[in-house]
């Protein structure tokens, strides 16, 4: 009995192992697919419109779309060089 | 006019190809005149499962080039009235498949048949994107395994947004239909649920087919799986369907046999 109780437990993991991967896969893909599309685009010329005031590296400007059932949110991170850099390399 | 139906998955092996051969031929079995269109250039199948490769003379692409007529590339079904095939070729040209002419051939058989049934190849490439972009309805086919279940969603991604319904901003509704079913798999936690499929595609279900002997048997012979009165796959596809056409019957979820030789043997001759 115990024996097939362990049995059952180790393999009763896999499907629900498979649930879970997929849960959090495709939330991930159906963002990244939907948002693919003008995501690329909208970071370089974001990052053209900071370069008219300011040097930033292609590195420094993260765009990511977060979407929700009901919300959607576009995350926009910008890295400014640090002020003492600046002066520094003047 | 027409319906155009795809059977589409992403995921090859799912069961497209007699997944298109059971509603067309249980289409025409009952009564609705259908074609099935093999949109797999280079790897047609369809007629294999079909049971007509050797009448193969025109197909899908001579007509697209105008290389023969329709009338002369349809073969018709020698056991079921009001089915015919439209195999498609083996040619390894990537473009012999045109939109233009997948739209032609569509807008011709349309007013010949009630049910115009579109087995798309695997992948996203040009055949599977064409074979669901004129459809009206799509069945999309799934086992209950990861990849093939990320693919689905990915088709159902493509079907919402690149078919010609989604761009004339229209819906396109969609079923799901969970093939190759293990119930025993599923009973000892192998195998994914049907809810859990069901709660991650979101598309309402159409139907499961148990996996069953009788669906390799049917390709041996060439006769599709939907004919075959004994086979619990045949019977699970009639039963799909007749809710494709509105039936609203409950969709059995299929079960182990108890446990064991024994049991399995009591419950068939119960």
């Amino acid at each position: 009995m115990s024996l097939m109780n362990l049995f059952r437990r180790s393999s009763a993991g896999s499907a629900t192992a498979a649930r879970d991967r997929l849960q959090i896969l495709l939330a991930h893909e159906r963002a990244s697919i939907n948002g693919a599309d003008f995501l690329p685009q909208l970071q370089r010329e974001i990052l053209e419109v900071i370069r008219k005031y300011v040097q930033v590296d292609d590195q420094r400007v993260q765009v990511k779309l977060d979407s929700d059932k009901n919300l959607s949110v576009l995350e926009v991170n910008i890295e400014l060089p640090a002020v003492t850099d600046r002066r520094a390399a003047r | 006019m027409a319906k155009v139906i795809v059977v589409t998955s992403g995921k090859g092996g799912v069961g497209k190809t007699t997944t298109s051969a059971a509603f067309a031929t249980g289409l025409a079995l009952r009564g609705y005149k259908t074609v099935v269109i093999d949109f797999d250039v280079g790897l047609r199948n369809v007629d294999l499962i079909m049971g007509c490769e050797r009448r193969v003379v025109f197909d899908f692409i001579n007509v697209i080039n105008g290389d023969a007529k329709l009338h002369q590339a349809l073969i018709k079904d020698k056991r079921v009235e009001n089915l015919s095939i439209l195999a498609t070729s083996q040619t390894r040209d990537k473009d012999a498949l045109t939109e233009d002419g997948v739209r032609r051939v569509i807008g011709e058989l349309g007013p010949m048949f009630d049910y115009i049934v579109c087995d798309s190849p695997a992948g996203i490439e040009r055949g599977a994107h064409l074979a669901m972009y004129f459809a009206d309805e799509a069945i999309v086919v799934a086992n209950a395994e990861v990849s093939s279940v990320r693919d689905a969603d990915r088709m159902i991604g493509l079907l919402t947004s690149k078919s010609r319904k989604a761009e004339q901003g229209k819906p396109m509704p969609q079923h799901l239909l969970l093939t190759r079913y293990d119930a025993e798999r599923v009973e000892r936690g192998e195998m994914l649920k049907v809810e859990d499929v069901q709660e991650i595609l979101a598309v309402p279900l159409l139907g499961i087919i148990p996996e069953c002997p009788s669906v390799l048997q049917a390709s041996n012979i060439g006769q599709p799986v939907v004919m075959d009165e004994k086979s619990p796959a045949g019977k699970a596809y009639r039963e799909s369907i007749g809710r494709l056409l509105g039936e609203e019957t409950e969709i059995s979820i299929p079960r182990a046999g108890k446990r064991g030789l024994f049991g399995r043997l009591l419950r068939r001759t119960a």
